[in-house]
Order: C-alpha cells, then structure tokens, then sequence
C-alpha cells in the first residue's frame, strides 16, 4: 500500500541537472526560466511589493481623513489615490498573488506534475503581469497623474472629456495585460490539472486547494475575456469616436457596469476561492485531521463558482435598470455552500489536536474577518438594504473584511508553504506579532466603517466637513490601518530575520498532501519519487503506515493516531 | 476524464438554465448574451472531454488503484530556458504602450513579438533547450 515505485519523472532528471549547470546564470536565468517555482516566486515577490504600495496609498487615504476637513493631499490626488489603491490591491496584488503565486508553486507539485503544462506560457503570464503592473503604476509619473475614476472605471465617467490624460490610457493598458496574464494563467492551470496528475491521483483525490485552483481557473476564463472586451470597448470610446457607453451617440453607460460587473464578481470568487483552499489545507494539516466533508466542500465550491455568473448585477440594483429579485436570490443563494465552507472548516477543527501555529492563527483570523464580511454582505444582497447603503462606507467596510480576510489567508500560505518553497521557517515568535497586528488592526480599521456607513458616509470623499461627528469613527479607522500597517513591516522584519536560520526539512508541519513528499525545496521538476496516492492526502498515508486510508466520508477517528513527538 | 467532463458540462448546464430564467425574467441582452456564452464556454470542452472519455481506456490518474509504474515513460516535453516569453512580453508591453503614447512604439511592439514568435517557434519544434 505504501510502497515507493520508480518515480515517473526520474528519466528526466539527469538531462536537467545538465541543463541547470550549463544553463544562464545570474538576471538571464531570472529572465529565461521557464521553472513554474521560479515563475511562482517572482509572482509572489512582485505580489508582495504591490501590497506594499497598495497598503501605502491606503495609509495617504487614511491620513487625510483624520480630520474632517483634512488638507494632506488635494482633492484631484485623493481621487487617484483611491483609485490606485483598489486597482492595485484588486488587480496587482490579491488575484495575481492568488493564481499567479501560491498556486503556481503548490498546484503542480500537489497533483505530483514535473511542471505547469505549458511552462513558456506561464513565463509569458508573469512578465505580463509585471510589465502591466508598471504600466498601470507608471500613470503617476505622467502629466495629470495617475487614473482617477476609481478602480470601477464608470462610464461616462472614463470617457475622454472627463477623463482625459496618459493616466486612464495607462490604467486601460495596464489592465489588458495583466488581463491576458490572467488568461492564461487560467488555461495554464486547466491544463495542468486536467493532464498532468500523478497516476493514482483522481479528481476526488486532489486537494481541496488543488480543487479550488481548478474551479478559479474556469472560472478566469469566463470571467477576464469580457472584462478585455470591455476594455477595448472602452479605449475605443476614449480615442476612436465610437458611442458604445455613451447616450450622445446613443449608447448606454449601464452597459459598461454590466460587462465590468460580469468579471467583477467572478472576479471576487476567483480572489476569494485560492484562498479558501489555502485555509482548508492549513486547517486539516494543523488540526491533525482529514477535511471535513472533502466532498461537502468540493460541491460548494463548484456551487459557487456557478452561481457566481449569475449575481454580478447585485452591484447595480441602484441604476434601477436591473432584476432586482433574481440577482437578490442569486447572491443570497451564494451564503449556502460559503456556509457549508465555514462548518466543514469549523468541524475540521472539531475534536481536533489543533496547534496553533501562526499559519493556524492565520487561518483562524481569516475565518472571523470572512464572517464578519460575509455576513455584512447578505445584508447588502437585499435590495432594500443596498438602496440604503449604496456608496456609503458600509459597502467599503464589507468588502474591506472580505479582502483583509483574504490577506490574512495569504499570510497563512506564506507562513505555511514558505518552508516548502525556500527550505527554511519563519520566525513563529514575530509570527505571531504580526498576526495579532493584523487581526486586531483589520477589525479596528473595518468596524468603524461599518458604523460610518450606517451614519450616512458617503464614499470616495476627501472631505467631510459639514459632518464633524464623523471624525472620531474615521480617527479609530485610521488606527486600525496604522496597526495593519505595522503588520506588514514585522512581516518584512520576519522575512530579513529568519533569512536561512531555520532549515524547515522535508515536512515540517507532518503535511498530507503530497508537497510535503518532497525535498525542500522540491528538486528540478518536483519529484525524485512518489508514493502511491489511495486517498486525498497521499503523504500522511506513507508517514503513518499502520492506518489504512479510506474511501471519503470513512475516515476513522484519528486521536490514536498522532505521531509521537 | 469523466469527471472532468461532468465538471464541464454541469456547469455549463447550470449557466444555460440560469441563462434561459434570467432571459425570460428580465429579457436583458448584455448578461443573457454574456450567460449563454458562459454555458458554450464549459460546453465545449466539456462535450470533448465527455467525447474521448468514451473512447480511451482510463488513464493511470483516472484509475484509484493505479501504481506509479503506470505512469512512467515520458510525461510530456517540458522546455528549459527560453528567451522568447520574456521577449513576447516586452513585444506586448510596447504595443500597449503604443496604445498611449504614440502609434511609433508599434514598431519595437509588433517587432519583438514577432521575433518571439518566430523565434518561440522554431524554439518548439527543436523540442525546446534541452
């Protein structure tokens, strides 16, 4: 059962180790590489960087709304300021880090693959999604600045008279670059798991993360052609005369929200899904047990990525042009399988021997904050209730919990695949630091939103000043993001301590899946051998002989099983 | 490839009966249209996945009692190092930027992705860096 066969990708070892001696050196072996490790490492630091400088600009925002009629920054910047913010944090940072990085290292060697499926592609991905990142970032170096018409880009806003200026041109080609990144990110990903799974390796056996990865990458591919289209429409409005989003040359503006929102809610799925498999791996591998309900949550997962292309109007229920009752069903329907994720994580944990690494307090941080977001947006999904809240900061601070959640799961990742990826742990201790500034900073600097809202403010506002009793929630809020912050530079400060101190070995964290099977980092093309896969978490099986793996749904109690210190 | 073809095919059966109440309901062309294109989308390769599965003998990870040997012998020709993504981006990279600054920058655009293409090619049929 738990014998070791010749591995499939052994022939192809000795060539490569040739090749990697005599192969470039230096920036051109950065610049060449078609290893999906390499490629998933300068995605993650690229990520990484834009979360700085997203993290920066929100810093800025929340400075000038410290007091109510603050003059840090003019009215003009404050309007690219936000929009760069979210552009960068929603399109430079969260999606890319999710399928781009993480996924990009961990789905091959999960399925036990030598590689991407189309490793040329996957280089193509990345230096499409750095070029269109400096692209996009490169607006606040030219005249009139950077784009401005917020990260949704609402026609006629976007147009050529109200937006004139480099700064929108570069937004738009920015974002059909990392666009096309995304794209074949997507196929890339498709490919991979469709074709290149280790004998033995089922669907029904692949990692709920592998799963997710599957279910975000179709759904990257229904999603970001419209988004493209959309754009081109839109370049063609600004500079070729066409009237597709505007009523003088009898188009229609809404048409714009409805092709930007039918990406823009896959889109929230396709950040949201890696992350929810990052969690559940984390959650299983600390609580020392199988997942709950394994297929429980393969289902949900693909119910959400389904009903995900039937709820993108539930943005627009104010433009008074859409079916308020179908969208309202459809996004409320979405709470069911997220509700299912959440017991399934939460009966994971169950009777289990959890250890609280700071990969687990991630994780455990994400729940709450995801809650907190999710729940905030059922409310928002009643129409009734988003006519109230429409534009305000209530609408900020829900989808301010949902992606802070989001980054707590990628911290998680990090600190949880980190050993896989480079050979070495993180510090648990400073870990921990940051996980306490980040959990507490990301409700401090969320909540106050939420009140905010309630109270009436409205959204993408420099000033309140005919407001003052505003002031005190948004001084919290400011704090909060001081904290997050903070968060982010005991991250860098772990990354520069923990600099090769502590060799993680193969296995660090007794892991299931089959990542955790080989070396630290894996060798050229993964794997030097593989075990045999009877069940989802192939390498627990080989580390713990004396228990048989069972079918889904058959798993044994597994207190006796721990392994001894 | 079963599953993966049922995968495919519900979903695209979910799109096209949300694609047929939301037409019927709301009679709005951009999301009906967007939808439809959706249920095609799973459709198709769904349908060609469903197509081989009944045609080929299970492959070694489709089989749960399959053992390593079956998968040995050559997985597929994986690339070494290559210039040519790097090359195509920079090509895309000044197309876009030709986009706004000027038609001019479509000559290093189309000219370097050209040379990856023809480059990546005869790259691909040498069989990569090996």
């Amino acid at each position: 059962m738990t014998d070791v066969l010749d591995p499939p990708v052994a022939a192809h070892h000795d060539d490569h180790e040739h090749e990697e001696h005599h192969g470039p050196t230096g920036i051109l072996k950065w610049m060449t590489t078609t290893d999906h490790k390499v490629i998933g490492m300068s995605y993650t630091v690229t990520a990484v960087i834009m979360m700085v400088i997203g993290g920066a600009l929100a810093e800025v925002i929340r400075a000038q709304l410290t007091t109510s009629n603050n003059s840090l920054v003019s009215f003009a910047q404050y309007n690219e300021l936000f929009t760069m913010h979210g552009s960068v944090m929603i399109y430079l940072f969260v999606g890319p880090f999710a399928f781009g990085a993480l996924a990009n290292i961990i789905v091959p060697i999960q399925i036990g693959a030598p590689d991407m499926a189309f490793p040329r592609l996957n280089a193509l991905s990345y230096w499409l999604y750095l070029m269109g990142s400096i692209t996009m970032l490169s607006g606040f170096f030219v005249a009139g600045g950077a784009a401005n018409f917020g990260w949704v880009a609402y026609a006629p806003l976007s147009n050529s008279i109200n937006t004139p200026g480099a700064g929108a041109d570069l937004w738009i080609g920015g974002l059909l670059l990392t666009g096309f990144s995304a794209i074949f990110t997507g196929v890339n990903l498709c490919a991979t798991i469709f074709y290149l799974r280790a004998p033995g390796m089922t669907m029904f056996r692949m990692p709920i993360f592998t799963w997710n990865l599957l279910i975000t990458a179709i759904l990257i591919l229904l999603a970001f052609p419209v988004l493209t289209a959309g754009l081109i429409m839109l370049y063609c409005d600004r500079h070729f005369g066409t009237h597709i989003f505007s009523v003088q040359g009898g188009g229609v503006p809404v048409l714009w929200q409805h092709i930007f929102w039918f990406w823009g809610h896959p889109e929230v799925y396709i950040l949201a899904l890696p992350f929810f498999g990052m969690v559940t791996e984390i959650i299983a591998v600390f609580s020392r047990k199988p997942v709950f309900g394994y297929k429980g949550m393969v289902f949900a997962t693909l119910s959400i990525g389904a009903l995900s292309l039937g709820v993108w109007a539930h943005h627009m229920f104010t433009t008074g042009v859409v079916l308020l009752p179908f969208f309202s069903i459809m996004s409320l329907l979405i709470a069911v399988p997220t509700g299912i994720k959440m017991f399934n994580w939460i009966g994971t944990m169950w009777r289990g021997e959890v250890w609280f690494s700071t990969a687990m307090l991630m994780a455990v941080g994400f729940l709450i904050t995801f809650l907190i977001g999710g729940l905030t947006g059922i409310y928002l999904a009643s129409p009734p209730l988003d006519f109230f809240t429409h534009d305000t900061y209530f609408v900020v601070a829900h989808f301010h919990s949902i992606v802070m959640a989001l980054v707590l799961g990628a911290m998680g990742g990090l600190y949880y695949w980190g050993p896989k990826i480079t050979g070495y742990l993180l510090n648990e201790t400073i870990g921990k630091i940051q996980f306490w500034f980040l959990f507490i900073g990301t409700q401090v600097f969320t909540l106050p939103m939420y009140l905010l809202g309630l109270r009436g403010m409205p959204r993408r506002v420099a000033t309140y000043a005919l407001h003052p009793g505003w002031q005190f929630l948004n001084q919290v809020s400011t704090v909060g993001a001081v904290l997050v912050g903070i968060s982010t530079i005991a991250f860098m400060v772990n990354v520069v301590y923990s600099w090769k101190k502590y060799p993680a070995g193969d296995n660090p964290w007794d892991g299931h899946t089959l990542e955790w099977f080989t070396t630290s980092p894996p060798p050229h093309h993964n794997f030097y051998r593989l075990p045999q896969i009877r069940s989802e978490r192939p390498t627990w099986d080989y580390n713990h002989p004396g228990h048989t793996a069972a079918e889904h749904g058959h798993h044994q109690v597994h207190h006796e099983e721990i392994p001894a210190p | 490839m079963r599953t993966e073809a049922k995968v495919l095919l519900g979903l695209g059966l979910f799109f096209g009966v949300m694609c047929a109440v939301y037409w019927n309901w709301g009679h709005e062309n951009a999301g009906s249209v967007m939808m439809f294109a959706g249920m095609l989308l799973c459709f198709v390769p769904g349908g060609y996945y469903y197509w081989w599965s009944r045609r080929m003998r299970a492959r070694p990870e489709d089989d749960p009692n399959a053992t390593q040997a079956q998968g040995a012998g050559v997985v597929g020709a994986f690339p070494g190092t290559s210039i040519w993504p790097f090359t195509l981006g920079m090509g895309a990279f000044f197309v876009v930027l030709a986009l706004v600054f000027g038609i001019w920058f479509l000559v290093p655009g189309l000219g370097l992705a050209m040379w990856a293409l023809f480059g990546g090619t005869a790259e691909g049929r040498r069989g990569g860096t090996q």
